[in-house]
């Protein structure tokens, strides 16, 4: 995945290296400025087996900033923020893979470098009894929560 | 032999005699007989499910779930530009301007409408609220959680977005939505049971073809269709799985 453009940031940011599951590495921007998820907004997609994108609606697009042609076929993570242990990521596939549905709150990065705070679950779609992909639903999380994620995930970092 | 149809009962009332026009049109198209049986709320009909009495129904995206995984329903069609989605309202004027306003105890007016009630919920959240820490009423129809509304015996209503414009313009003056969803993605749809499976491509061609003829068309409009847009079972699936995310831990 390519790197972030520094273009594209609105704002101040700080630069990190992220490494992930699958060996490889991203350069992301980010700033300080949150835009929270406007009330009754549900976020949705899709992914393969691999966390591949495969479909998003309207409110993913808006609230990660990027195009929806940019978001398709990408890796789920090219929403992952820095400030999100990596243990919170190795529990949501180990959840998934043993077929139960994974909950969470998790900090998502825009691709303007801000970030979206959501109330996260994913399930495994299966069909026919195999697992074929994921599906992801987001929402607003109350401010109490995030507050305690934030703090629960700084002693995880 | 006679097939059996029903209508997810959170129809509006105003849509009655289009469903039964909707039945004649269909029964003369596959020349088949089917009987409309209308429920006047989701246990009744959840009963006559349970008990594999219907063959075709227009469900919401609730009862999907269970009529597709468990009792092995197909999807045919949806009505095109008719996602569901949800109100949030108080009284025009309730102090709450924000959902983030509510607190503990607030008190609540609905109908028993499943997937409006999940996505109502969902809604909540954002204040921290949920089923142990709010006051729940349940009504029969939207017109008695309004009238909660006007009478200050709840905080908030929820409604079914469609149900809540079809409101009277003196009640809905008299309200104000506090929140709107924005899913997008989840609907509802037709659905051939078992024994009317062999039926589901005749019926889905004839519901496709409903818009281009002169019989078709006053139908749709009876129900306030534009047209239908056929479903197929991997979309159906998807809104389920999306359902699924939604329902309670």
């Amino acid at each position: 995945m390519n790197d972030m453009n520094p273009d594209d940031i609105i704002g101040e940011y700080r630069e990190h290296t992220l490494s992930f599951h699958d060996g490889t590495q991203r350069k992301v921007l980010v700033t300080d400025i949150e835009t929270p998820i406007p009330d009754g907004r549900l976020i949705v997609s899709r992914t393969d087996l691999n966390g591949i994108i495969t479909h998003v609606n309207r409110s993913f697009v808006d609230m990660s900033a990027h195009q929806e042609e940019a978001l398709i076929g990408q890796p789920h993570y090219i929403l992952r923020h820095p400030d999100m242990p990596s243990a919170a990521f190795k529990d949501l596939w180990n959840t998934l893979q043993e077929g139960k549905k994974w909950h969470g709150y998790v900090k998502n990065l825009r691709k303007d470098g801000g970030f979206y705070w959501v109330y996260a679950t994913v399930i495994a779609n299966i069909r026919q009894g195999d697992i074929v992909g994921f599906t992801s639903v987001r929402r607003k999380p109350s401010r109490k929560k995030v507050i305690e994620a934030e703090t629960l995930y700084k002693t995880l970092s | 032999m006679t097939y059996n149809f029903s209508v997810s009962p959170d129809f509006n009332p105003s849509h009655i005699s289009g469903w039964y026009i909707f039945n004649t049109w269909l029964q003369r198209t596959i020349s088949e007989e089917i009987h409309l049986e209308l429920y006047n709320n989701f246990e009744l009909q959840r009963k006559a499910i349970a008990d594999d009495q219907l063959d075709l129904i227009y469900a919401n995206p609730y009862d999907a779930a269970l009529l597709v995984r468990e009792k092995g329903f197909i999807p045919i069609a949806s009505p095109s530009n008719k996602s569901d989605e949800a109100i949030i309202a108080v009284n025009k004027a309730s102090q709450i301007t924000d959902v983030e306003d509510l607190n503990e105890g607030t008190h609540i007016s609905s109908t028993d409408d499943p997937d409006v009630r999940m996505m109502c919920m969902i809604m909540l959240e954002p204040a921290g609220l949920n089923g142990s820490n709010t006051a729940q009423t349940q009504r029969d129809t939207y017109v008695l959680v309004a009238k909660d509304l006007l009478n200050n015996e709840a905080d908030v209503g929820f409604f079914l977005e469609e149900t809540y414009n079809d409101l009277s313009d003196i009640i809905r003056q008299e309200l104000r939505p506090l929140v709107h969803s924005q899913i997008q993605v989840i609907h509802h749809l037709l659905l051939a049971g078992p024994k009317l499976a062999h039926k589901r491509d005749e019926i889905q061609n004839s519901l496709l073809e409903m818009k281009n003829e002169t019989k078709g068309e006053g139908v749709l409009k009876s129900l306030n269709f534009e047209c239908w847009n056929p479903v197929e079972q991997e979309e159906t699936e998807f809104m389920i799985d999306l359902m699924d995310t939604l329902t309670a831990e």
